[in-house]
């Protein structure tokens, strides 16, 4: 390793130090609370509007795919409907998608199954090599379509082969020098990655853009951000149908959000 | 060079549970003691106030009150024939970083261990003969009645919420009755129970069990603890583990002692501080001073007559081995102390579907749940099963969080129209039964530093060598089996029993209950610290937290931390202030 520092590892090493040395600076404490009212760290939520991370393509291929994994039908409102791309391109335009907590530091090696993610790429990366990965594989398997354009049934196939880490995902076009070296992740690592990030933007919150008109919430019952439930402590087996409420409030709550 | 600083009396390494116990007794006792927290500093109302506290993806998800792998991780192997390699990011287990530690984001559950854990070794090989070769279970060096009164203090200090099962040896209805005696009931009644443990305990008394609310750092009522701190009653929202308490709530040091400890005069706490070793002078015997780096990387020595480390786990661990203090642990030869005796627990669970029963699982506490502890420990007789240790099992109604909950019946494909169907209809009517098992210790499981994977300083990562044994899959199985005995006896539709298969993993969230690395015991040749956690080799240095676990119970580990933690530093101002120096002759 020492004294053959590849470009990636530079590049690493350095992105390491600013997301230390950009913290907080050092502070002592003493003799008194240091609290100050009215600095809550409340979150900033997400703007609507274009795409901040994925290309066109790129989105056509999440609307898509997360269209099938968790899809519109009789019970309501799926992923696509609940604006989970929108969820994904921005938090693979942030901290998230740039593995900004991750130990991202080499050598790289494949490893056991409990050893856990050992790729290179950020999610970031990670989305954008295997989107491109699966619509070459479908262009040549279905004579020039794109996984978007091909039908439910088609997608479906497509997507039980990548969940199997039957497809491989290979590292091409502009970031495979980013990832020189680096032994292609296995389709079923995307594969839990893509059903991980749907969950979340089909469930969470919707000031992070997804679970719009909080579908994913009404679906199960969930009744959302709620912090006092002591009313209902003693209503055993009672369906309590509560209206759900996110960390803005709900429409009814706000006329400008209505 | 580092920057040498005026020396203080006491300097603790990090500042969650422990270090806020060390520090509150210690200025009260007279000392200046100045605390060093790599993380930064946070409160109720600023950090997880009760506008945004109940965010999922922030917290949990995205790991906001947790420590960043880049920071500091570690490698990991299930056998010493695989090749570590980093954890990247955080799964099985879920440390923090910043003011108040994992005792931000615990879920409140608050045990006490049985007597028969602290005697492991004696105890088992009394009733049932010599232990495998390969276990290197041994005994504590304290007893559970001498822990008694500081488990009290603990309880009393956070305002936990229970029934007695024992108070002086009356076993007491409704309560836990195999828990050992103590001296007086909780400082507060149960929760409020919910559905789906209720159903759970009329299950278990029907099956000849003792169902018993389990204890919890969650507030029943409005509670003012020894200290003169008010928390407030829990109002059930379902955001504690991994979540801070936004409504005071949840005993954390921050609710429990540092509205009094920061206004002392003789405290100090600094963040964003990491420590990055203890120094010793030249006999290495007498700790003198810590080494940390500030967040625009200048270095500081700061000098100190005794020394606490009280970060987590396995961190406290690994500052020993880059200390060079203490023999690190040899598997081969089985020598050596740092990185010795390192357990974890075992976990499974059996999911309960009705049809006709709205569980509504969102009305949630960390605590709040109904548990069994026939089978747990030395509570019910081992002979035949071909393992020793246990578990207790628990209906648990702690969360309904989306994300992350949700049960669907075994079959159930993983995503599209069936799965959302499974996850709609099963949301509301599913309880889910809980085993929380113990797990030996072992001579293949230890911890020493990587070869290889270095931390943003530059320095080794510590290295994880780990896998569960026979006697815990064993274990682990025969509690998931009786779990799924009760699931049947509460007449649901259908059940999902989720046993413990295979290798341990670092990928799935398990517990963050790791525990040993710089065991306590009777032998400095098998243990790091003495019963008052004070290192044999260098007696002006303290270790706190389960690293001293010489394995683990089948109990969340907090209680005893925090007992252990009382412990040791009544014996410092009762025993080593009065004449520093070993508390216990080796």
């Amino acid at each position: 390793m020492s004294g053959s520092l590849s470009r990636r590892d530079l590049v690493l090493a350095g992105a390491a130090f600013i997301s230390i040395s950009g913290r907080s600076q050092a502070r002592t404490y003493g003799g008194a609370v240091p609290w100050t009212p009215g600095i809550a760290d409340a979150p900033r939520g997400v703007a609507e509007g274009e795409l901040k991370f994925f290309t066109a393509a790129e989105a056509a291929f999440v609307d898509a795919a997360v269209a099938r994994l968790i899809p519109a039908d009789h019970l309501g409102p799926g992923a696509k409907e609940a604006g989970v791309t929108t969820f994904l391109d921005r938090q693979l335009a942030g901290p998230y998608g740039r593995a900004e907590r991750w130990y991202m530091q080499g050598p790289w090696q494949d490893g056991t199954k409990s050893q856990g993610y050992q790729s290179r790429l950020s999610p970031a990366e990670l989305y954008r090599v295997a989107i491109k990965s699966i619509d070459q594989h479908c262009r040549q398997r279905f004579s020039g379509k794109t996984f978007a354009q091909l039908s439910a049934d088609q997608q479906d196939r497509i997507l039980t082969e990548i969940e199997k880490g039957k497809l491989k995902i290979e590292d091409i076009g502009p970031h495979a020098v980013a990832i020189e070296g680096a032994k292609g992740p296995h389709s079923d690592t995307f594969f839990a990655v893509l059903m991980q990030n749907t969950i979340e933007g089909f469930f969470s919150d919707p000031i992070y853009g997804g679970n719009r008109d909080m579908v994913g919430w009404k679906l199960i019952g969930f009744p959302g951000a709620r912090y006092d439930y002591r009313p209902y402590v003693g209503r055993h087996g009672e369906k309590l149908d509560l209206a759900p409420v996110g960390i803005r409030g709900r429409p009814a709550w706000n006329d400008q959000q209505s | 060079m580092a920057k040498k600083l005026p020396a203080v009396d006491v300097a603790l390494v990090g500042f969650g549970w422990t270090a806020a116990i060390v520090a509150e007794e210690l200025t009260a006792a007279g000392l200046d003691v100045l605390a060093l927290e790599r993380g930064a500093w946070r409160d109720t109302p600023t950090d997880f106030a009760v506008t945004f506290a109940q965010d999922e993806l922030r917290y949990m998800w995205r790991r906001s009150l947790f420590q960043e792998p880049a920071r500091q991780t570690l490698t990991f192997r299930n056998s010493m024939d695989q090749t570590a390699l980093p954890m990247r990011h955080l799964g099985s287990f879920l440390p923090a970083t910043g003011v108040g530690g994992a005792g931000i984001h615990w879920n409140g559950q608050n045990w006490r261990f049985l007597p028969t854990d602290f005697v492991a070794r004696s105890h088992n090989e009394a009733r049932y003969g010599t232990l495998p070769e390969s276990m290197t279970v041994q005994d504590w060096g304290v007893t559970y009645d001498e822990l008694e009164p500081y488990y009290d203090k603990f309880e009393y200090l956070c305002g936990i919420s229970g029934k007695a099962g024992n108070i002086k040896g009356r076993i007491q209805d409704g309560g836990n009755p195999f828990e050992g005696p103590r001296a007086r009931d909780y400082p507060n009644p149960p929760l409020d129970m919910v559905y789906g443990p209720t159903l759970f305990a009329a299950a278990a008394r029907e099956t000849g069990h003792k169902p018993f609310p389990c204890p919890a750092a969650n507030m029943s009522r409005a509670y003012t603890n020894p200290l003169g701190v008010t928390l407030a009653p829990c109002s059930y929202c379902g955001f504690c583990e991994k979540f801070g308490c936004g409504n005071y709530s949840k005993s954390s040091p921050q609710t429990t002692i540092l509205p009094v400890l920061m206004r002392r005069n003789n405290f100090e706490l600094r963040t964003q501080c990491e420590v990055l070793r203890v120094n010793c002078d030249s006999s290495g015997k007498r700790a003198t001073s810590v080494t940390y780096i500030d967040t625009e990387g200048r270095e500081f020595e700061q000098p100190a007559e005794m020394i606490f480390l009280c970060a987590f786990a396995q961190h406290n661990v690994h500052l020993l081995l880059l200390s060079g203090i203490g023999k690190p642990y040899d598997p081969k030869s089985g020598e050596g102390v740092v990185g010795r005796n390192y357990a974890y627990q075992i976990v499974s669970s059996v999911d309960v579907f009705f049809d006709d029963k709205i569980i509504n699982p969102f009305v949630g506490a960390g605590g709040l749940g109904v548990g069994i502890d026939e089978y747990n420990g030395d509570n019910f007789d081992h002979g035949g099963l071909g393992f020793i240790g246990g578990g207790y099992l628990a209906c648990w109604n702690t969360h309904g969080r989306p994300i992350e909950l949700h049960p669907t019946p075994k079959g159930t494909p993983k995503w599209g129209s069936k799965w959302k169907e499974a996850v709609a209809r099963n949301y509301l009517t599913t309880a889910t039964i809980s085993t929380h098992g113990a797990v030996m210790s072992y001579r293949t499981n230890y911890l020493d530093l990587d070869p290889t994977y270095r931390d943003a300083h530059g320095r080794p990562l510590l290295r994880l060598t780990f896998d569960f044994g026979d006697n815990e899959h064993r274990m682990s199985d025969y509690l998931t089996d009786r779990a799924a005995e009760i699931a049947k006896a509460m007449k649901p539709r259908e059940i999902h029993a989720k046993k413990r298969n295979g290798h341990y993993s670092v990928v799935p969230y398990q517990t963050t209950h790791n525990t040993g690395g710089a065991a306590m015991g009777t032998d400095p040749r098998t243990s790091f610290v003495n019963r008052y956690l004070q290192s044999w080799d260098v007696p002006n240095l303290f270790v706190m937290g389960s690293s001293v676990f010489p394995q683990n119970a089948g109990y969340n580990p907090t209680g005893t931390i925090g007992a252990l933690t009382y412990a040791a530093v009544d014996a410092v101002k009762n025993i080593y202030l009065k004449n520093p120096g070993p508390m216990v002759q080796a």
